[in-house]
């Protein structure tokens, strides 16, 4: 069974048709790329998917498990987590308690005990912190564990996302333009540090990229949005070749 | 010992110094009576800039009606003690009782409203945050308690209305309030409570829920992503801000013969007042929120000898403060000073 199942899904903002019947059927441990030119709806799709709008239609099946009309935050209990095309960190927070917010609902105490301190506090703190550290090393960030957040270079910044959407422990991780703004080193950097998530985290990930060199590089398989609606699908050499996405999204 | 410990250890010891410093000032008899009186609504006024920090600084949500949170710790715990002055005689008790019921209807309030107010975010937050706290004000200035032989009664017209029996008297006299509160709030009693709302404000900062609040600050979209309850945690801190500043009613009620609700202490000219006391400090600094509530509480005070000029200078004091803490120059120009200072100590 596949891990992500999405079928004739759709929605409307007002007279605008947003997405329309769209598909998408994604196998655990894929790297799946979302491509489609601006405005095609790439976006949308993702905040369907994290419940951030409801469909009008449709259904999306997360390990056979029906997560239409659930909030955000129960779809990310669920298993997904996400990035956002323009950075979203906790930019007063330190590069660790980003990442310990997103082991938030893996580590519990209650609020009292944070307050009065008492010894589940320290053990779980103490658990919370070697948790942070270890995901953060894997990521090179363990040095700037005590910076603020907004005090990161824009690459660094990008993999500390990464890193906090990680940190939910989700199944699958959506990752919306993860390159944009980066130059051709960091996207470099970038490409093998997705492969590395894939790899080492046995993660799933779905991503949306204007960057075709990443998108050749690393998806193995491809959707293609236009207007809304999928254009073409399948393995990405194919995709990338078929003449019609040549036309609407490459330039012929 | 991490950074933040040394910190918040640094905050307590500083209030614990001004305390000493300031009994010792008071037993030796440097104090004008003037200045003692104002001991006590200092101490409220720190806790409520604490607990406004909270909401403003952790938080991020811009609230004025915290003078309204204050006056409903203050009539619950008034009433509360008027009513139990004969029935528990110790006042060590009855003011311990006094604080929990005053934090606790303050806090109960707080979610309550918070539920509705928290929907709205920045401006709009703050303009129905600051009508909630008039219409506190003003439903305790019409209300209206006796107690006679039968038990309480209530009205919210006038006190004659209550029919009370020859024996009964009147508890909350409407715009009149409440008279006769046993004086219990002491100076030491008061900076202890201080030291719990530090202990409880800073505990809860640099905790896992702290950790949820100050991420809804920052962004609340990702913090939803990563499977943060916004609601939860927004209402659990504007209810704990509430309830503290309710603990802080109960400070100022308890030091009043006469406790009533006018503009100058429960309306919003006190609740911009503490805000100012935040702003200056530093949004989101508590050690800050305290060094500002004690200079502005006591600086019209110590002007006092300037009469006429007293309130001008207060203002101009209080924009000069505002630009050195807040202009981009001045903070430039007091971090290289730092540095230079740093590094001249090491070379030492």
């Amino acid at each position: 069974m596949a891990l992500l199942e999405v079928n004739n899904l759709g929605i409307s903002f007002g007279g605008l048709r947003a997405v329309n019947e769209f598909h998408l059927k994604i196998e655990k441990g894929c790297l799946y790329g979302l491509i489609g030119p601006n405005g095609a709806g790439k976006t949308t799709v993702f905040n369907l998917l994290t419940g951030v709008y409801k469909p009008n239609e449709g259904v999306i099946l997360l390990d056979g498990e029906n997560i239409v009309g659930k909030k955000t935050i129960d779809i990310n209990k669920a298993g997904i987590a996400r990035t956002f095309q323009n950075i979203r960190l906790f930019k007063d927070l330190s590069v660790k308690d980003n990442v310990k917010v997103g082991l938030h609902n893996h580590y519990k105490y209650s609020t009292l005990e944070g307050i009065f301190r008492l010894p589940k506090y320290f053990k779980t703190e103490k658990a919370m912190d070697e948790k942070a550290m270890e995901l953060l090393s894997v990521f090179d960030l363990d040095k700037e564990a005590d910076l603020l957040a907004s005090n990161l270079p824009y690459g660094k910044q990008r993999k500390l996302e990464i890193t906090r959407a990680l940190a939910t422990e989700p199944k699958l991780l959506l990752l919306d333009e993860p390159a944009a703004g980066m130059n051709p080193n960091e996207t470099q950097e970038l490409m093998e540090t997705i492969r590395f998530v894939r790899d080492e985290f046995h993660m799933t990930i779905l991503l949306i990229e204007h960057d075709m060199k990443l998108v050749s590089g690393i998806c193995e398989e491809l959707t293609v949005l236009n207007f809304g609606e999928v254009l073409a699908e399948g393995k990405a050499s194919d995709v990338l070749n078929n003449p019609e996405v040549i036309k609407a999204y490459l330039g012929e | 010992m991490t950074k933040t410990t040394k910190n918040n250890m640094i905050t307590y010891i500083m209030v614990i110094l001004l305390f000493v410093i300031m009994q010792t000032l008071v037993s030796t008899g440097n104090v004008s009576s003037l200045l003692q009186g104002l001991l006590v609504p200092l101490c409220a006024y720190i806790i409520l800039a604490v607990s406004l920090n909270l909401t403003v600084g952790i938080l991020g949500e811009l609230s004025l009606g915290h003078a309204g949170f204050m006056c409903v710790g203050a009539f619950t715990s008034a009433f509360f003690s008027k009513c139990m002055a004969d029935t528990i005689p110790v006042a060590g008790l009855r003011y311990f009782l006094a604080l929990l019921i005053g934090a606790a209807a303050a806090g109960i309030c707080g979610i309550l409203i918070g539920i509705p107010v928290l929907r709205l975010k920045g401006d709009y937050l703050a303009i129905v945050t600051l009508a909630f706290g008039e219409i506190i004000k003003n439903i305790v200035n019409i209300l209206f308690i006796g107690r006679d032989a039968n038990g309480f009664h209530f009205s919210t017209t006038d006190s004659r209305s209550l029919g009370l029996l020859p024996d009964g008297e009147v508890i909350i006299n409407g715009p009149q309030g409440i008279t006769g509160t046993p004086k219990d709030s002491t100076f030491l009693i008061s900076v202890i409570l201080i030291l719990i709302t530090l202990f409880i404000v800073l505990n809860l900062i640099h905790s896992r829920s702290g950790r949820a609040i100050m991420s809804i600050r920052d962004n609340r979209i990702a913090a939803e992503s990563v499977g943060i309850n916004i609601t939860k945690y927004k209402l659990m801190a504007f209810s704990i801000s509430a309830a503290l500043a309710g603990i802080a009613g109960v400070i100022y009620a308890h030091n009043l013969a006469t406790l009533t609700a006018q503009p100058k202490n429960f309306g919003y000219n006190m609740s911009i007042m503490i805000l100012v006391f935040v702003v200056l400090g530093g949004i989101g600094n508590i050690r800050g929120s305290i060094i500002a509530a004690i200079i502005l509480t006591l600086l019209p005070e110590l002007l006092r000898s300037l009469s006429d000029y007293r309130m001008l200078i207060y203002a101009v004091v209080l924009i000069v403060m505002m630009l050195f803490n807040w202009s981009p120059k001045a903070i430039e120009w007091r971090e290289k000073y730092m540095a230079k200072f740093k590094r001249s100590k090491k070379e030492v």
